[in-house]
């Protein structure tokens, strides 16, 4: 008996390791997880071919999971939004923006509701907000709550607890739609390109949620990298990761995204979001 | 069926328990939200009865993350724990004791990530850190209890020490392992709900699998879960643990990274803004600090507990006799067994995201979940006690022997229980707001996810200052209504 769990345990305990350099990166979980790890898997596979060394993505629970992974070295790159991109190099000196998508500088939001609202497409947000339940998606996504909650404020003049019944937060904005299609809340503010995505992959019933405003364009969605990488990788090494990611051709890596390409970035391209931040009490 | 009170005592205070309860209940935040309930149960109960597995591979990553973040979690807890233990007199390290277990293993765990990183020793020392302050405590009660019990003859100059390994150990050794065992498996339930807040155990599966809706995996992962905890009585013997260790070390020694200018870093993120920030005013950063979060947060946990205690006593009342032998069957004893167990190895915040999918968020979920955790676990122990009743032979039977005899006889044992209960159904009721209810975990929660661990560290501390305070108030309780004061340990699980 005492033999068999020693070779059970033996067996499966020696597993193999990763090598020490492997690079690795993460991202913020804002969709469902089968999906990043598809969209995120075909990145691995692509950057390891092209820098020539092993790449391993991994998948994080939670926006700050994914910030905290970044700020201790145990990835080195990350698929950061707007405001945990701000976050990530506030704690960890160094750290770079190096792309972003081609649709990220002019990203937006939507307000969506459940179709028993009554609420319609508009040019502004509506008083019969008040009362209503609102869920927003993770507590630090940019396009799932800083920024519908900044235009909130800024058009009714309160915060969301003043104007809703309640206020959720649902985790990511897959969940979100999921959540106002069910009825459970009746409204709720997502990231337009993962209502586009659903949308046509026929996962959205229009006859139960509709979008009832968008927001101005702000930027969000961006690769960082640690400013510690050339010591680490090579002279040159976050420069040629950056042009590894511009050269992303490939419409089917692309479509995983989505995004129609990527182009440079740079801290400075975040400050509005920085700002916008502060202004809502998210950042000190 | 009304003799169940045995005295004037008792009924003031267990009639002003459930008047506040009722009050609360009716005040309270407590709806069902969702418009369409029944369609979701419909498709977890269709998970349910399907189950299916991950890939073999994962599934094994994510048990022996699980079981080696349990093993050496309580390994470190039940050597640090024994060694405090010794020094329990000392008021000190009582203080210090009651305030580590006195905050939640998520709540350490939270922290700890922030020192290590989404590392193994965040989730290692996460389960340590509390459970020392537990096994302390029980190790010292069960040393006084048989101290107390048994005085053996020694030479009077023999020192404490000396004292301690030869009259007491051989006595208290199988009450400590009895408990650690039983700690062990709290510690594979901890090590399961980690995986919430990211560190990759069975609970991050799990939590994948519920988010997408995935409900027949859910079920596959539970399955396991629960043959883990039914099985360790057998596998998780001591003899084995020498080996498991080193085992568990080297598994996860690749992902131990000790890093070195963190604790610094720490230490200055939990300093208070104003006080590290000249520009910030104390007054005006604390004040929507206490009146938007610390006391909403600590006013809703309250409500929930104190709701979810008097459910989880009226379910334990109604559920016990499924497992005492005056009632039933062998057949339906078992079934009862087998719910039981089902009903108090969930862990309450599984619970209690499958009641928020179903129900919509308000406290309703996690009420329902502490009382069903919480209740089984009393109805357990109180089943369990009922066992040593012995009844005349002409005694009533059924409802008569339930309302008349039995219950009113082991009424004193129950409320032990439940009191006991109390602290952990706080605690819990604190932490279950990570999952969006507004109890004080909701805003610890929020703190963390905007990097404001001197915000954190104000709440947790609040967090476990009422828990303190409530299990001061359930001393006072018991004293007041003279129960008795010792709790069988070994009979705790």
């Amino acid at each position: 008996m005492t033999r068999l769990i020693l070779i059970l345990c033996i067996t499966l305990f020696v597993t193999p390791t990763v090598s020490a350099r492997t690079f690795v990166f993460t991202a913020i979980p804002d969709n469902d997880e089968t999906r990043l790890i598809q969209r995120f898997g075909k990145i691995a596979t692509y950057l390891s071919d092209t820098l020539n060394i092993k790449v391993k993505y991994i998948p994080v629970k939670s926006y700050p999971a994914a910030v905290t992974a970044f700020r201790h070295n145990q990835v080195q790159l990350a698929w950061f939004g707007g405001l945990t991109g701000v976050q990530a190099r506030r704690l960890t000196p160094g750290a770079q923006a190096i792309a972003q998508g081609q649709e990220d500088p002019k990203f937006k939001s939507y307000f969506i509701a459940h179709i028993s609202t009554g609420l319609q497409l508009a040019d502004d947000l509506p008083q019969a907000f008040y009362g209503k339940t609102m869920l927003f998606g993770s507590k630090s996504s940019t396009s799932g709550r800083l920024m519908p909650e900044f235009y909130l404020r800024k058009q009714l003049q309160n915060t969301p607890g003043e104007i809703f019944s309640r206020v959720g937060f649902s985790g990511n904005h897959s969940r979100t739609i999921a959540l106002v299609q069910s009825g459970a809340y009746q409204l709720g503010a997502v990231n337009y390109q993962v209502w586009e995505q659903e949308l046509a992959d026929g996962k959205i019933d229009t006859s139960k949620v509709a979008i009832i405003w968008t927001t101005p364009d702000y930027p969000d969605y961006h690769w960082t990298v640690r400013g510690d990488i050339d010591a680490v990788w090579g002279d040159g090494f976050a420069a040629k990761l950056q042009q590894a990611l511009f050269d992303i051709n490939d419409p089917e890596l692309l479509a995983a995204f989505p995004r129609s390409g990527f182009i440079p970035a740079s801290n400075t391209d975040y400050d509005v979001i920085e700002s916008s931040a502060k202004n809502i009490g998210l950042l000190d | 069926m009304l003799k169940l009170i045995p005295d004037s005592r008792t009924s003031q205070v267990l009639g002003s328990f459930i008047l506040l309860a009722i009050l609360l209940f009716i005040t309270g935040d407590i709806s069902i939200t969702t418009a369409t309930p029944g369609a979701e149960f419909q498709r977890m109960l269709a998970g349910l009865l399907h189950p299916q597995w991950p890939p073999f591979d994962a599934l094994t990553q994510v048990l022996l993350q699980t079981i080696s973040y349990a093993l050496l979690g309580v390994a470190i807890a039940a050597i640090g724990g024994f060694i405090l233990s010794l020094f329990f007199h000392c008021r000190l390290i009582r203080i210090v004791c009651a305030s580590v277990r006195a905050v939640h293993e998520l709540f350490w765990g939270l922290l700890l990530i922030q020192l290590f990183g989404l590392q193994p020793l965040a989730g290692i020392l996460a389960i340590a850190i509390p459970y020392t302050g537990i096994l302390a405590k029980i190790y010292a009660e069960i040393k006084q209890e048989i101290q107390q019990r048994k005085k053996l003859y020694l030479p009077t100059h023999s020192s404490y020490l000396s004292q301690f390994f030869y009259a007491d150990w051989p006595q208290i050794k199988t009450d400590f392992a009895s408990y650690t065992l039983y700690r062990f498996e709290c510690g594979l339930r901890s090590g399961t709900i980690l995986g919430f807040i990211g560190l990759p155990t069975l609970g991050f599966q799990l939590e994948t699998s519920f988010m997408q809706g995935h409900y027949a995996e859910v079920a596959g992962l539970l399955l396991i879960f629960y043959g883990l905890i039914a099985t360790v009585h057998w596998w998780g013997q001591f003899k084995f643990w020498p080996i498991y260790l080193v085992l568990a070390l080297i598994y996860l020694w690749p992902n131990i990274i000790f890093t070195g200018n963190n604790l610094e870093w720490l230490l200055h993120q939990l300093i208070p803004l104003p006080l590290s920030t000249a520009e910030v005013n104390f007054y005006s950063w604390f004040k929507p600090i206490l009146t938007e979060q610390l006391l909403p947060g600590l006013w809703q946990t309250l409500v929930t507990g104190h709701i979810a205690l008097v459910l989880s006593a009226a379910l334990a009342l109604i559920l016990y006799p499924l497992l005492s032998h005056h009632f039933g069957n062998p057949v339906t004893r078992w079934g009862g067994h087998i719910s039981l167990v089902v009903m108090r190895s969930t862990p309450e915040l599984i619970l209690g995201f499958a009641f928020l999918l179903l129900w919509g968020p308000s406290l309703l979920p996690a009420i329902a979940a502490l009382a069903i955790h919480n209740g089984a676990i009393i109805a357990h122990l109180t089943g369990r006690h009922s066992n040593h009743i012995v009844l005349r032979p002409d005694a009533p039977s059924g409802i008569n022997s339930y309302s008349y005899e039995i219950t009113p006889r082991l009424f004193n044992q129950f409320l032990v229980f439940t009191f006991y209960r109390w602290e952990v159904i706080m605690r819990e009721s604190a932490l279950l707001g990570i999952l969006g209810l507004h109890t004080l975990g909701f805003f610890i929660d929020s703190a963390f996810e905007s990097f404001r661990l001197d915000v954190a560290i104000i709440l947790i501390i609040a967090g476990a200052m009422l828990n303190i305070a409530v299990d001061s108030a359930g001393r006072l309780l018991r004293q007041y209504l003279q129960l008795p004061g010792h709790l069988v340990i070994s009979n705790n699980r």
